[in-house]
């Protein structure tokens, strides 16, 4: 397919120099900006304290010294971060898949009365940023009307607000509305129950768009900040990027650079496995409408 | 079916519930009328959250809304490396914000930085990055922009894979030239997108928080206090929720605005 520059131009001998210059221009440049920042931060840790202060910096750490990263992980109690980071990123796709299929499932197989209208006060969930909630949010976790349940410093308070997501449910009930009909009557017809149908038929056709949605869930409650901040105050519960950030102060340079490390490697190690599927739920959201 | 009818319906109920709960819930405990509002007028470090914000989203827009598009323009030109420069530039978006904004805390730094390290090596004297009121609010915007370049990025190069090519071949016929091209062709057709990611980006970068949290605390001199960031301080180390739900309340109404407009373009976008 034919863009900008025409193919004709390209085979010119200028037209290849252009192209080869503007190629390798950009490939240097976005490893320079993209790829040298996490090279220095993974080697930076490597460095001893004197080594990391030093004028000029040097490229390559001197020794190789994984110490910091065994010392990162005991001092700042990386496990017990990490394990309160896997619970909570866990639960919260469990609900979300739970909360937001069933509900796009009956937005748009079963038709309920009002339909439209809970539909439209999903989306419009959306049209709010999350910021200017906060502390509403905040307050309705600290005493959940009706039940008055405090759950602050519990898992709930990342699980539930997690799966209430308008998206995720315009997402899945989009992709659930492109499902032939005849299909599912073929199953109401063998006597199946909606639950059975949801179960057997739609889940398994929608596993692209389900493998979305949960890429999509894990990673933004992992790597969710403000939230965990307010929600779980005390040091034990912390998520893996609150718990560093409030630990950070204390710590020898080398040490919180390695925490940050072993704190990116999950994203970036999902992100290396699932790209297709990240990338291709990014373009889905910025075409929502 | 009715015993799915509850399953199902329960949540939802809940999820309408909480977003009315949140919307409305602005003043707990005793109504104490504008009270609020008066307070948060008075405090000087008001206007200043209110001008850094929109400074701060000013600043991200001129560098974060033209990159991207430069960006994928090139990169949609290009028939080599596509996969890898695609991965790399998503990468920073990857990586949890506040490893983000800590690894650029030890860039900034003023001593054995990186970044004045650099400017060391072409012989510039160091810059004193988050230290000074003059260079903060730039410093937050650059890690900002690291940080979220990549999503434009890929959603306007997917945007322009959908022009079709015979626009640019009739384009060169008329003798259009390269520049000529991407003003008559690539912005037109790429149009509504452009505008639904600015106001998307509008909407981001005025609750941005935890850049002033994490990098400067608002200092020096309240030149990187933001209103999210401010509200946050009334409301958890004030221990003033009104007031912090005040500029809640206020910061709310302005991104409505925008969120308004947004939603109009995209179904404008949608039914194209």
């Amino acid at each position: 397919m034919r863009t900008l520059v025409s193919p004709l131009a390209l085979r010119t001998p200028r037209g290849r120099i252009v192209y080869w210059t503007v190629l390798v221009v950009t490939v240097v440049g976005f490893t320079g900006a993209f790829v040298f920042p996490l090279f220095w931060m993974v080697t930076g840790a490597l460095k001893s304290p004197d080594e990391l202060a030093q004028i000029p910096p040097s490229f390559f750490p001197k020794t190789f010294d994984f110490q910091v990263y065994a010392d990162a992980w005991d001092q700042l109690q990386l496990g017990v971060f990490l394990k309160n980071t896997v619970l909570y990123a866990g639960g919260a796709w469990l609900f979300t898949l739970a909360v937001d299929v069933t509900a796009a499932y009956a937005l748009s197989k079963l038709r309920p009365v009002l339909g439209k209208l809970v539909l439209g006060a999903m989306l419009a969930t959306l049209m709010i940023p999350p910021m200017v909630l906060l502390l509403p949010m905040y307050l309705v976790a600290k005493d959940v009307p009706l039940v008055h349940a405090d759950l602050l410093n519990t898992p709930w308070a990342i699980w539930l607000p997690a799966a209430a997501n308008g998206f995720f449910v315009f997402l899945l009930k989009r992709f659930f509305d492109s499902i032939p009909k005849e299909l599912l009557e073929a199953a109401e017809i063998d006597g199946a129950s909606p639950l059975r149908i949801l179960w057997s038929i739609v889940l398994p056709v929608s596993r692209p768009i389900i493998g979305v949605v949960s890429i999509l869930s894990v990673v933004t409650v992992w790597k969710d900040f403000v939230w965990p901040l307010l929600v779980l105050p005390e040091t034990e519960k912390m998520s893996i990027s609150v718990g560093i950030a409030s630990l950070s102060a204390q710590m020898p340079q080398n040490v919180l650079i390695a925490s940050l490390v072993i704190a990116s490697l999950p994203t970036i190690l999902v992100f290396f496995v699932f790209q297709r599927s990240i990338m291709s739920g990014l373009t889905a959201g910025s075409l929502k409408g | 079916m009715i015993c799915f009818a509850l399953f199902s319906w329960y949540p939802m109920v809940r999820e309408i519930v909480l977003s009315f709960q949140q919307n409305n819930f602005v003043d707990p405990g005793k109504w104490v009328g504008f009270e609020n509002f008066r307070t948060v007028f008075a405090d000087p470090a008001f206007w200043a959250a209110w001008l850094n914000t929109a400074a701060f989203s000013g600043l991200a827009l001129v560098i974060g809304y033209a990159v991207p598009f430069v960006l994928a323009v090139v990169l949609n030109e290009l028939k080599h490396a596509k996969a890898y420069l695609r991965f790399v530039v998503y990468l920073p978006v990857m990586l949890p914000p506040a490893v983000a904004v800590l690894l650029f805390k030890w860039f900034y730094d003023p001593g054995s930085g990186l970044f004045n390290q650099a400017l060391g090596v072409v012989h510039i004297p160091p810059l004193s990055w988050l230290d000074s009121t003059s260079t903060a609010l730039i410093s937050l915007v650059i890690v900002s922009t690291w940080m979220n370049l990549g999503t434009g990025t890929l959603i306007y190069l997917a945007a322009l894979q959908s022009i079709p090519g015979d626009l640019y071949e009739s384009a060169e016929l008329d003798g259009a030239g390269l520049l000529k091209r991407v003003r008559h062709v690539t912005i037109p057709q790429t149009k509504l997108i452009l505008l639904v990611m600015l106001l998307l980006q509008i909407v981001a970068t005025m609750q941005v928080f935890i850049e002033p949290y994490l990098l400067t605390g608002g200092g020096p001199e309240n030149a990187t206090v933001t209103v999210a960031y401010l509200m946050y301080q009334y409301a958890f180390n004030f221990g003033d929720f009104g007031g912090g739900s005040a500029l809640g309340l206020m910061l709310m109404v302005v991104l409505l605005v925008f969120s308004t407009i947004y939603l109009r373009v995209s179904r404008e976008e949608a039914e194209r």
